[in-house]
């Protein structure tokens, strides 16, 4: 039983960064911007988070400078795209290689050191039940937060109207144009809600997971979070469905390891990338009519003046 | 305008040349292709360390550059061969995965001459070096199998390749010389640097009853992890007691800067020839952190042991080696295993409740 409660801790763990990078992805292509630079959004937000939190002494100062270098990223990649129209592909590749250079550079001066960690909730009698009160109250304040994050995007897609015209700008740029929307503006707010999260995602790294910076550190969770917004087809509910199982998979393949069955450990290891591709084929077949993507993803919006 | 773009190239391409040949004749360009960033704390920071030993003992005489973050496989030909380009003659590739590319490299460009490190092959102009790293093992496995309360140890393996294989053997032949009933539980990362992942692993093995932590990954991040949760471990290629003073065992350090500084003495007097280095714990090319968090006794011991081995009077892989299956193996080396065998280990020895994935 205390080995079952440790993994799912190690799960909750895991999949929080790709959960929080992966809903601010979702609401950037729900409006109709593929950006692929979350990667080097991410590694933005580790670097700058670690370096705010050592500098201050502060994990919450950390957390909100990671914040604000995943949004200016973002805002590199807005003035790209949106302002001077440039591919969105092309840009976004471009915007990881900038992150993972530039992070190197701004976390030189404080490789090497160590912070501590944000601290994990703690509510006398409710923490301490047995099994289930560590896990749901005894967990650090980012986990609650990326589902607060999730939740909130729900809301605000589905029962507001901003939500609903960010979704009509992402499906057709040209009708929501012509009804009056500013769409290029939403974009550029859908983008910056999209480096925020990345940034806040990345920031999660040093400042919860292993409290150290190492120029490199993301190691490819943006990629797999950008996976992760396409496993979900776009929806809030199944990315946390999506995060959650590609975390159990990842951590349970290493316990299997450790008890030593003799399973190949690189079938082992592939293991969470394949759950991904089984369960799209899954979701491709049991859809009836066309794609669930924004129809205008990754489109290039030029409003005729 | 075309004239003009074609007169502008011109005077570019001339003076780059003359820039070239200018510094070319002065110094000598040396290159190093690292795995990962410069500040890794692992692997590729102890190669940094060496170039800036380089640096200091050359001063003006030689140029160095470097290139980081390499992947493996073919994909780093291009990156070597960018460093010849540029007019490095001594280029140093720091990772078993560019042994090939370096190879065809080198084939291409025989005035240049080429240092692969923990590969086996060579040419002309291509040595090799490696550490004997299985020595310090192998004193990390006397010290876990005593202070190990568990019985259990917890090992972070990266790749089954022989270079990590004969690490875990080396601990558990260790291990074994002070408890004979030592268990070890083994994760394959199946990466050399991810510190998430080696967190999640650390974790895993702790969750499951190891109390001594030992990894072949290049981060701090399950020392960290160790240190956390109140268990012991050891560090990995440099000193990481600063991410865990009370955990901290000691840490196997590679001390490249003798060797590195030996091969550029050898290219700047016109002596270089191909050579096969592996060095260990007498050639200083291994070294061990200060023994820590440990009782005198156990202290003493490991010691002891780093003594016996630098002597040459203990080989960690000293016959009778019995695999896991219960075959002795053939002793090719007198007393001990020679260094072909321990180069392409790949059986677990006695002791080893797992199997060597794929195998």
């Amino acid at each position: 039983m205390a080995l079952f409660e440790a993994i799912i801790l190690s799960v909750l763990a895991a999949s929080t960064p790709l959960l929080i990078a992966a809903i601010g992805e979702l609401v950037t292509e729900r409006a109709g911007v593929l950006n692929l630079g979350v990667e080097g959004m991410m590694i933005m937000g580790a670097a700058c988070g670690f370096g705010g939190a050592w500098l201050s002494g502060s994990v919450i100062v950390g957390a909100l400078c990671g914040i604000v270098a995943g949004t200016l990223m973002s805002l590199i990649f807005a003035l790209m795209t949106l302002g001077l129209a440039v591919n969105q592909v092309a840009t976004g590749l471009a915007l990881t290689i900038l992150g993972i250079g530039l992070s190197g550079l701004i976390g030189a001066g404080f490789v090497g050191e160590r912070i501590t960690p944000a601290p994990h909730l703690y509510i006398p009698g409710l923490t301490d039940i047995p099994f289930a009160g560590r896990i749901l109250f005894g967990e650090d304040g980012f986990i609650y937060l990326s589902l607060a994050l999730v939740i909130g995007v729900w809301l605000f897609l589905y029962r507001t109207q901003a939500g609903l015209i960010l979704r009509a700008a992402g499906d057709n740029h040209v009708s929501a144009h012509a009804l009056g929307y500013p769409v290029l503006r939403i974009r550029m707010f859908a983008v910056m809600f999209g480096g925020a999260c990345a940034g806040l995602a990345g920031a999660y790294l040093p400042l919860a997971y292993t409290p150290f910076f190492i120029p490199g550190m993301t190691a490819g969770r943006g990629w797999i979070a950008l996976a992760l917004v396409v496993f979900a087809s776009w929806r809030p509910g199944r990315l946390v469905i999506g995060a959650y199982l590609f975390g159990a998979v990842t951590i349970l393949q290493l316990h299997t390891q450790a008890l030593g069955l003799g399973i190949p450990s690189q079938f082992m290891s592939a293991l969470p990338y394949l759950a991904t591709v089984i369960v799209l084929v899954l979701i491709s077949r049991a859809r009836t009519g066309g794609s669930t993507a924004p129809a205008a993803l990754g489109t290039v919006f030029v409003p005729d003046r | 305008m075309r004239k003009l773009l074609i007169a502008a190239t011109a005077v570019m391409i001339s003076a780059g040349a003359s820039l070239f040949s200018a510094s070319a004749a002065d110094k000598l360009k040396v290159g190093f292709i690292y795995l990962g960033p410069v500040g890794d704390f692992g692997w590729t920071y102890q190669h940094e360390l060496a170039r800036q030993a380089l640096v200091k003992e050359f001063g003006d005489k030689i140029e160095t550059t470097y290139l980081e973050n390499v992947s493996e496989g073919p994909d780093s030909e291009r990156s070597i061969e960018q460093l010849v380009r540029a007019g490095n003659k001594l280029i140093f590739t720091t990772s078993f995965g560019y042994m090939d590319p370096t190879l065809k490299v080198a084939k291409k460009y025989p005035d240049v001459h080429f240092e692969h490190a923990t590969g086996f092959k060579t040419d002309k102009n291509m040595g090799i070096y490696n550490g004997r790293f299985y020595e310090g093992r192998y004193i990390q496995g006397v010290i876990a199998g005593k202070m190990s309360k568990a019985g259990v140890l917890g090992y972070i393996a990266s790749f089954p390749i022989p270079e990590v294989i004969m690490g875990i053997n080396a601990t558990i032949l260790g291990a074994q010389t002070v408890n004979p009933n030592i268990k070890v539980k083994i994760i394959w990362a199946n990466t050399w640097f991810d510190p998430g992942k080696e967190a999640d692993a650390a974790k895993a093995l702790l969750d499951q009853g190891a109390d001594v932590i030992m990894q072949h990954t290049d981060s701090p991040a399950a020392m960290q992890i160790a240190s956390e949760r109140g268990k012991l471990a050891f560090g990995q290629d440099s000193e990481m007691i600063k991410f865990g003073p009370k955990t901290q065992l000691t840490s196997i350090m590679d001390n490249w800067a003798p060797y590195y500084i030996d091969r550029v003495k050898a290219e700047l007097d016109g002596k270089w020839t191909t050579d096969n280095v592996w060095g260990g714990l007498k050639s200083k090319l291994v070294v061990m952190a200060p023994y820590t968090n440990m009782p005198d006794d156990v202290k003493k011991l490991a010691m002891d042991t780093e003594a016996a081995i630098t002597e040459g009077k203990l080989y960690p892989f000293k016959c009778p080696i019995v695999d896991q299956d219960g075959k002795t193996v053939e002793c090719k080396g007198g007393d001990h295993l020679d260094d072909g065998q321990v180069l392409s280990m790949n059986f677990y020895v006695k002791g080893i409740d797992d199997k060597i994935p794929g195998k």
